[in-house]
């Protein structure tokens, strides 16, 4: 493929630049309200639900989420929703519910500052160290990635990109921390839906509602069925993702999306800034609630295009041969179809606001647990609230040139990528096994919660490298000859969990367990849970979880 | 929001969309009057002019209720 997608005309830049020119704004404007620590890496402790709520699932709503899953729906259809659906929703309403209370009560500023307290020092540094490596690692590629977005879909110059949107956060989280990362997530929460709400509601009046849109899509690919969501995951064979519902639901559903959602720290530190316990659990169900609707704004444009774009998109490589555009631009082709000059350059702001709020969130999760869980831990113990203050702003400096080192290093060893992404996806499984267990479990020992993560994250390791080196191994990960990629992913982590959890339990078992005063805030039934009877059922978390709950199954039933 | 006297966010959102609002429909209703040679698919439905006019309505909404006066009056109250 060669040259641009879409051409921007006066309009749109003047759009993309007022953006850039409001993020900065924010960020000056924020500085004089980051004068200390909990300022500038918990946003004070003051956000609303709402704000957090927005931030929580915005953190995870950024261009490559977009971008990827709107070209997975293309080449999968429907069953793409489970990563918002099952793979999400179940999940924050467990962080909501269970585990918030102990992450609230417990006053820790970060997952590994948990890990401290009910495991010690030890859990704390292994899992400070390999998020804060990966966390910045993740930011590099994302950063790479938006620069071949913007060169494919804009033409921009790969190094202009780079500099550009990385000196921009740079500058705003150095300036008002993770204050500034939460104005701007919402900020780009907005301009997600505005940008993007209008191709699926375009895309819909041009096949004449959901009905035509299936029956062209029938028409178009009379083989394959796209548009149910779990009635062709009987068999690993039925489904063009290659995987059966064991996997979906607790491969997925179960170990990856709470690994995810209630461990990693990245979406953790958005609930933490709430500014009180009940903010803190409502937040991640108002994004619930917003999650379950974002497949009409990823999955359904790429069924759209399904259904309406005259060309079939095909793989990277095989679009780079033929000339052909790929599935990684059918957001962008989306876009160009329906939108003329201003509502192109909304839809492209969206995108950059997307990335560049996605490298936010990764640097200033990286300099909190920098700050707090490895130098504070292991460096400088008892330095001044300043002194930690300061060195969170310039580690931020810090972060955004490691990742930019990393997105050029990428530039020149794409397969990195993949690795990167791997070692990440190693560790979310086996540290929500060692979170949850010393939750809810008071035998948990500290002995047992290490052990169990290292072995969980070995076993993880020794799965990926095995099919890596056999590719036919993965029929026996995953249970089946006939699964794919995706499947091998949701079976590895489930494998892994298990492991995790049995070396954790057998370890507890065989240690002595911590006294029962030292657990007090930090695991169930040795805290005592701030009652929520003197609020009105409207007012309470379990309430509107339990209305997401229901909205969530019955959204699986309409699409099954 | 936490602190006293500090702009809200979506007072901050407001001002955007309402700048993005007012791009977007005056661009629009130009490209309907002078059409340009290439147009998107659904043109004739003029997307981008009621797109436009909700984006500024819901910018000027926020700008309106969460005006630094309103929000900074609501703090102290609390």
């Amino acid at each position: 493929m060669t040259g641009r997608l879409v051409q921007l005309s006066a309009p749109d830049v003047l759009i993309v630049v007022l953006y850039f020119a409001m993020v900065i704004g924010i960020g000056l404007y924020l500085k004089r309200y980051t004068n200390t620590g909990d300022d500038f890496f918990l946003a004070g402790r003051g956000m609303t639900a709402w704000i957090a709520g927005l931030s929580f699932v915005a953190a995870n709503l950024g261009a490559l989420e977009l971008m990827g899953w709107a070209s997975a729906a293309y080449q999968y259809g429907i069953l793409a929703t489970h990563w918002y659906w099952v793979g999400a929703i179940p999940a924050m309403l467990f962080l909501a519910i269970v585990m918030m209370p102990f992450y609230y009560i417990s006053k820790t500023h970060s997952v590994p500052g948990y890990l401290k307290l009910r495991y010690g020092e030890g859990a704390r540094a292994v899992s400070a160290i390999t998020f804060a490596f990966m966390t910045v690692l993740m930011s590099g590629i994302n950063m790479f990635s938006m620069a071949l977005v913007m060169k494919v879909v804009l033409g921009w110059d790969i190094h202009f990109s780079i500099w550009v949107s990385s000196l921009t956060v740079a500058a705003y989280v150095f300036l008002g921390g993770l204050l500034s990362a939460i104005f701007n997530e919402v900020l780009q929460f907005f301009l997600i839906w505005l940008g993007a709400l209008l191709i699926p509601i375009l895309g819909l009046v041009e096949t004449g509602g959901w009905n035509g849109m299936v029956a062209r899509i029938h028409q178009n690919f009379p083989d394959q069925d796209f548009t149910h969501l779990w009635r062709t995951l009987g068999s690993f064979a039925d489904n063009p993702m290659g995987i059966h519902w064991t996997g979906i639901v607790l491969g997925l559903g179960w170990v990856v999306s709470f690994g995810y959602w209630t461990t990693d720290f990245l979406v953790v530190q958005r609930v933490l800034s709430a500014r009180d316990l009940h903010a803190a659990r409502m937040a991640p169900v108002i994004g619930a609630g917003f999650k379950m609707l974002v497949p009409f704004i990823v999955i359904l444009p790429g069924l759209l295009a399904l259904a309406v774009l005259p060309e079939k998109l095909v793989g990277e490589s095989l679009a780079a041969v033929n000339g052909g555009h790929s599935y990684n631009e059918v957001l962008p082709l989306m876009l160009a179809r329906y939108c003329g000059p201003g509502l192109l350059g909304l839809g492209i702001t969206a995108l950059i606001a997307g990335f560049m709020s996605g490298m936010a969130g990764n640097v200033s999760a990286f300099a909190t647990v920098w700050t707090y869980d490895i130098y504070r831990a292991l460096i400088r113990k008892n330095a001044s609230d300043a002194h930690y203050l300061t060195m969170g702003r310039w580690c931020t400096l810090a972060g955004v040139l490691v990742s930019i080192g990393t997105a050029y290093l990428v530039m020149q060893f794409k397969s990195i990528m993949d690795y990167v992404q791997a070692l990440f996806s190693f560790f979310i499984a086996p540290l929500f096994g060692t979170v949850v267990l010393g939750m809810l479990w008071k035998r948990t020992t500290a002995a047992g919660g290490v052990c169990g993560l290292v072995a969980g994250t070995i076993s993880s390791i020794g799965m990926w490298a095995w099919v890596k080196v056999n590719p036919a191994a993965l029929s026996v990960i995953a249970l089946s000859s006939n699964a794919r990629d995706m499947a091998e992913n949701m079976y590895r982590a489930l494998w892994s969990w298990l492991i995790c959890v049995s070396v954790t339990v057998l370890v507890s078992l065989a240690t002595a367990p911590k006294p029962e005063s030292e657990l007090v805030g930090l695991v169930y039934g040795c805290t005592e849970l701030p009652s929520e009877r003197e609020l009105r059922l409207t007012q309470r978390p379990i309430f509107w979880a339990g209305v997401a709950a229901m909205v969530f199954v019955l959204l699986n039933l309409i699409f099954w | 929001m936490h602190n006293a006297g500090m702009v809200s966010i979506w007072f901050l959102i407001g001002l955007l969309l309402t700048a993005y609002g007012l791009i977007i429909t005056a661009v629009s209703v130009y490209q309907s009057l002078v059409p340009p040679a290439a147009l998107p698919v659904l043109a004739n439905l003029r997307a981008g002019i009621w797109w436009g006019l909700f984006i500024l309505f819901l910018g000027c909404f926020y700008c309106w209720r969460f005006q630094p006066r309103k929000t900074r009056r609501q703090t102290l109250d609390t």
